[in-house]
C-alpha cells in the first residue's frame, strides 16, 4: 500500500465562490446579525401600549381632541432615554436588573422592590384581562368564555414555546397593532390640524386638561418594562458589540411605540371628540362608539387592537414579573427548569395569571378599583427603579467606558425628574381625587 | 452553637473591661493564610475611624454580641486590603459557582461555626446559605429579635452549600491571585456543564474564568458555549491566548468561531495559529457554514481500501485520533478517489484478514462541499448515518460531517 502517494494525491479543494453569492452571503450576514439583536426593544415599548393605555389614549383624544399630540415628542424621548440606559446595562455587563440591584443595593432592597413590583404587576395583569374581556364583549363574546380562553392561550404559549418561537409571535403582535393605523385612516381625519399640533405644543392650564397630559406619561412608561427590557438583551445575549444595533432597536421601538399613540388619539379625535362623544371611559366604549360614526370596519379594528395588547401584555406580564422576582432573590427562574426545580418560579407566575384572569370573572369585580390601584403603584415604583437605574448606569466599575456622559447624565435625570413628578401627581389625583367617574 | 453572618453583623463588641468599643460591620478571609477562617472583625465607631480585632483576639461570639479578649488600645486601625475576602462585599448578595451542584447560585447567608483555640474563639466559615432561611433572616434580621427569627426560618426547607464546594468568580485578576481563587474544581467539570454554568454569569465574569482555564478545558467549553458568546469572549482575549485555545478545537469547530468574529480579528488570530492548523481552518472559512463544506471536520480517519483489518487495526493504533473520529473510517481506492464507508463496530466483528472493501457500507453516499445543509439532514435522517464524507469535484474525500454536527445544527436551527 503507498499512503505517500495517496496522501500526496490528496489535495483539498477550495469551493468555487462567484462575486454575487459573496455578496448575498454578506447581506444575509448583515441581516441575521441585526436580527441577532432586535426584539427586545421594539416589544417592550410596544408592550406599553397595553389596555390600561389605550384607555388613557382614547380618554385624552375624545376630551381634547388633537391638542394633546405635542406631547407624544417629548414622551418619545423620555422612552428612549430610559430605556436605552436599561439597554446599555445589559448589553454591557450581561446581567438582568433585578441582578444588579441585588448586588449593588443588597437584599432588602431589592426585596421591596420585588414585592412592590409583585403586586403592581398584579393589579396591571388584572387590567390587561380586563382588557380582554372589553373587546371581546364588541365582538359579541361574554367574559366567562373569552377570559378563560385567553388565560390558557397566555398560559400555554409561554410554557410550551421556546424563546424564540414566542419572541416571533410577540414581533408578530407588535405588527397588529398597524389596526390602529387604518381604524385612523377610515376615520377620516384632518391629517393638517394632525400634523400642527403634534409638533407646536399647546400647554393649557386647565386641570384636567394637565390630569389627562400626566395621565399620558404615567401610563406610557411604566417600571416593569425596564426589567424585562434589559432581561431580552441578557437573554439574547447581545454583547458590547451589538451594542448599536441594540440602541437602534430602543429607538425604533420608543418611536413605533409613539406612532401607534398618535393614531389612536388621531382616530378617537376625529369621530368621539369631533361628534361631543367626550365622555369616553375606556377603549371598549370607544370601540362601540366608532361603529357608528366612522363605520364597522374601524370599531372592529379598533377593538381588535384592543384585543391584541391586552392579550401581548397578559402573556409578557406573568413572565416577566415571576423572572424578575426569582433573580433578584436568588431562586431558580425560568421555563427549562421543571417544578419541582424552580417552585417558587412557577407559583408565581400561576398566581399571576389565575388571580389575574379570576378577579375579572367575579360578578362584582371592583375592576375601576384595581386600574387605580395599578396606576398608583407604578406611580410609587417608578421613581424607586429609575433612581436605581440611574445610580447603576453611573457605576464605572460595572460599566466602564459605557458610564452616561455628562449630556446624557443631564437629559436622563431631568427625565426622569420630571416623570416621577408628574407620576406622583398623577398617584395623588388617583388616590384622593375621583378625576374619572366609574364606569357605570 | 453556629452562627449566622446575619447575627454577627451590627453584633456590639466589649473589650475584655467590659467596655464598648464599637459594631462588627464587616469581616474578612484571608485565604493566604486560612481557607475559611474569620481572619479580621471591621469594628466601626460612628465617625471616629474604624478599628480591626484579629481572630486571636475574640473571646467569645454570640448572635448580636462580640467580646474580645484584649483591650481596645491593642486593636489596630482599618486599612483596607485587597486580600482579604470581605464576607458582606465579596459574598453576600453575590453570585458563586456551586461545584458539585454545578450551577450557579446567589448566596443569602453565611454559617460560621465557632471553634475554641488558645482561649480564643475563631470563627470558621462552613456552608453558604442560598434558600429561604436565609433570605427570611436577610430580610428581619435587626428589625425582629434573634430568637424569633430563628425560629422562624427554622422551619423552613434548607437549602446551603458547602465552604469547599464554593468556587468564587472575580474578574479581577490582580485580586484573583491575591484571594487565592483557582478554578481547578471548574476544570474538573464536564465542558457542557461549565458552558451552562458560564452562560448565567456576567460577561466580565465568563471573561475571568476562560481566562484562567487551561487551553484544553477552554476550547471544550467554548465548543459548548453559546456561540454569541463565544465571539464576545474570543474578542476580548488575549490574541496568543485566544490562538492557544483554538488550535486546541477541532477544526470545523475553530473555522465556526472564526466565521462569527470581524475578518481583522479572524485574521490577527490565524496568523498567531501554527501554519498547518492555520491552514486547515482558512480552508474551513471558505466554505459557506449552512453548506456540507462549512459543516464537516477536515480530520478524519482514512484508508486504502485494499487493507486488512490488522492492518487498520495496527495503524489505528499508532495514530492519535479522538474517539469520534474513530466512528467510521473513510475508504480510498488507488486514485485516492472515495470510495466507501466502515463503521469501526463492523471492523470489530470482522475476520483478520478482511479486506475494508468487503466491509464497506451500502449505499455509498457522499456529498459535495457546497451540498446545502438541510441536504445533509435528509441523508442523515434517511439512512441513520452516524458519519457522513464531503468529497470535491475529483470526487476525493475533504471532510467528514459526523451526527453530532447535525444534532447540534438541528438544535440551534
Amino acid at each position: 500500500m503507498d499512503w505517500n502517494a495517496i496522501t500526496a494525491k490528496f489535495d483539498r479543494v477550495r469551493a468555487g465562490d462567484t462575486d454575487l453569492q459573496k455578496k448575498i452571503r454578506g447581506l444575509r450576514r448583515r441581516l441575521t446579525l441585526l436580527l441577532a439583536v432586535v426584539g427586545p426593544g421594539l416589544i417592550t415599548s410596544n408592550v406599553d401600549n397595553d389596555a390600561g393605555g389605550i384607555s388613557v389614549y382614547t380618554q385624552a383624544g375624545a376630551q381634547y381632541g388633537y391638542t394633546l399630540l405635542w406631547s407624544l415628542i417629548p414622551m418619545t424621548i423620555a422612552l428612549y432615554v430610559t430605556e436605552e440606559m436599561c439597554a446599555r446595562m445589559g448589553v454591557v455587563t450581561g446581567k438582568g436588573l433585578s441582578d444588579l440591584i441585588r448586588e449593588e443595593f443588597g437584599f432588602r432592597s431589592t426585596f421591596f422592590v420585588m414585592i412592590t413590583g409583585f403586586f403592581v404587576d398584579l393589579a396591571n395583569v388584572v387590567a390587561e384581562f380586563a382588557g380582554v374581556a372589553a373587546s371581546m364583549q364588541i365582538f359579541g363574546v361574554s367574559k366567562y368564555v373569552a377570559v378563560p380562553i385567553a388565560a390558557i392561550v397566555v398560559w400555554g404559549l409561554v410554557i410550551r414555546g421556546t424563546y424564540r418561537q414566542v419572541e416571533v409571535i410577540f414581533l408578530f403582535a407588535c405588527v397588529l397593532y398597524l389596526s390602529y393605523v387604518f381604524s385612523a385612516i377610515l376615520a377620516k381625519p384632518d391629517w393638517l390640524i394632525a400634523a400642527k399640533h403634534t409638533v407646536i405644543p399647546n400647554l393649557n392650564l386647565n386641570s384636567g386638561y394637565l390630569l389627562m397630559l400626566t395621565g399620558l406619561v404615567g401610563t406610557t412608561i411604566a417600571p416593569w418594562q425596564f426589567f424585562y427590557l434589559q432581561a431580552g438583551f441578557v437573554e439574547k445575549k447581545v454583547g458590547p458589540r451589538q451594542y448599536r444595533q441594540a440602541r437602534a432597536d430602543v429607538l425604533v421601538g420608543s418611536i413605533s411605540c409613539m406612532l401607534i399613540v398618535f393614531f389612536i388619539i388621531v382616530c378617537t379625535a376625529a369621530t368621539l371628540y369631533k361628534n361631543g362623544h367626550r365622555d369616553i371611559t375606556d377603549a371598549a366604549q370607544a370601540a362601540a362608539a366608532l361603529i357608528p360614526l366612522a363605520g364597522k370596519g374601524a370599531g372592529i379594528l379598533f377593538a381588535f387592537g384592543l384585543l391584541n395588547a391586552s392579550l401581548f401584555a397578559a402573556s409578557i406580564l406573568p413572565l416577566s414579573t415571576a423572572h424578575v422576582i426569582c433573580e433578584g432573590l436568588g431562586f431558580e427562574a425560568g421555563l427549562d427548569h421543571k417544578f419541582k426545580e424552580a417552585p417558587i418560579f412557577y407559583w408565581l407566575y400561576t398566581i399571576l395569571i389565575v388571580v389575574g384572569a379570576g378577579v375579572v370573572l367575579l360578578p362584582n369585580a371592583p375592576l375601576w378599583k384595581i386600574l387605580i390601584f395599578s396606576q398608583v403603584g407604578n406611580g410609587i415604583w417608578l421613581p424607586v427603579v429609575v433612581i436605581f437605574i440611574l445610580l447603576l448606569v453611573n457605576r464605572r466599575d460595572l460599566m466602564g467606558d459605557y458610564v452616561n456622559t455628562v449630556t446624557f447624565n443631564i437629559v436622563a435625570w431631568v427625565t426622569a425628574i420630571a416623570m416621577i413628578a408628574l407620576t406622583l401627581v398623577l398617584t395623588y389625583t388617583a388616590l384622593f381625587q375621583q378625576s374619572v367617574p366609574p364606569p357605570p | 452553637m453556629d452562627l449566622y453572618a446575619t447575627e454577627l453583623m451590627g453584633a456590639k463588641t466589649y473589650d475584655v473591661a467590659g467596655n464598648y468599643v464599637g459594631r462588627v460591620r464587616e469581616f474578612f478571609i484571608e485565604p493566604a493564610e486560612a481557607p475559611n477562617r474569620v481572619s479580621h472583625y471591621l469594628l466601626s465607631r460612628g465617625h471616629f475611624q474604624p478599628l480591626v480585632a484579629k481572630h486571636n483576639q475574640i473571646a467569645s461570639v454570640a448572635a448580636g454580641k462580640m467580646e474580645l479578649s484584649v483591650s481596645e488600645r491593642a486593636l489596630e486601625l482599618y486599612e483596607p486590603n485587597d486580600s482579604w475576602l470581605a464576607v458582606q462585599k465579596d459574598l453576600l448578595d453575590q453570585q458563586i459557582i456551586d461545584t458539585r451542584g454545578r450551577k450557579v447560585v446567589r448566596v443569602n447567608d453565611v454559617d460560621l461555626t465557632p471553634f475554641r483555640t488558645n482561649g480564643n474563639v475563631e470563627l470558621r466559615l462552613t456552608q453558604v446559605d442560598v434558600g429561604l432561611p436565609g433570605a427570611v433572616r436577610r430580610l428581619l434580621q435587626g428589625v425582629v429579635p434573634y430568637a424569633v427569627v430563628r425560629k422562624l426560618q427554622s422551619k423552613l426547607p434548607q437549602s446551603a452549600i458547602r465552604w469547599e464546594f464554593v468556587n468564587l468568580v472575580e474578574p479581577d485578576p490582580m485580586r484573583r491571585v491575591k484571594l487565592r481563587i483557582t478554578h481547578e474544581k471548574l476544570e474538573d467539570l464536564h465542558p457542557a456543564d461549565l458552558a451552562e454554568i458560564m452562560e448565567d454569569l456576567s460577561a466580565a465574569e465568563r471573561q475571568g474564568i476562560i481566562a484562567s482555564l487551561d487551553e484544553e478545558t477552554a476550547a471544550a467549553v467554548l465548543a459548548e458555549l453559546d456561540e454569541r458568546l463565544t465571539t464576545q469572549i474570543v474578542e476580548k482575549l488575549d490574541p496568543e491566548k485566544a490562538a492557544d485555545i483554538l488550535e486546541e478545537m477541532a477544526p470545523d469547530a475553530a473555522a465556526d468561531l472564526l466565521a462569527d468574529l470581524s475578518k481583522e480579528t479572524s485574521d490577527e488570530l490565524l496568523d498567531e495559529m501554527p501554519g498547518q492548523e492555520a491552514d486547515e481552518v482558512r480552508e474551513l472559512l471558505e466554505f459557506d457554514p449552512a453548506t456540507a463544506g462549512g459543516m464537516m471536520n477536515p480530520q478524519f480517519a482514512y484508508m486504502g481500501e485494499d487493507s486488512t483489518r490488522e492492518e487498520v487495526l495496527e495503524w489505528m493504533r499508532g495514530e492519535e485520533l479522538n474517539y469520534d473520529q474513530l466512528d467510521t473510517i473513510v475508504l480510498l481506492d488507488r486514485l485516492a478517489q472515495f470510495s466507501g464507508t466502515v463503521p469501526v463496530a463492523r471492523l470489530l466483528l470482522a475476520a483478520r484478514d478482511q479486506r475494508m472493501a468487503e466491509l464497506k457500507m451500502e449505499p455509498l453516499l457522499s456529498l459535495p462541499p457546497d451540498a446545502d445543509e438541510k441536504e445533509v439532514f435528509e441523508l442523515f435522517d434517511k439512512y441513520n448515518l452516524r458519519m457522513l464524507t464531503v468529497v470535491d469535484k475529483e470526487h476525493q474525500p475533504i471532510g467528514a460531517i459526523t451526527v453530532d454536527d447535525v444534532v447540534s445544527r438541528l438544535v440551534k436551527g
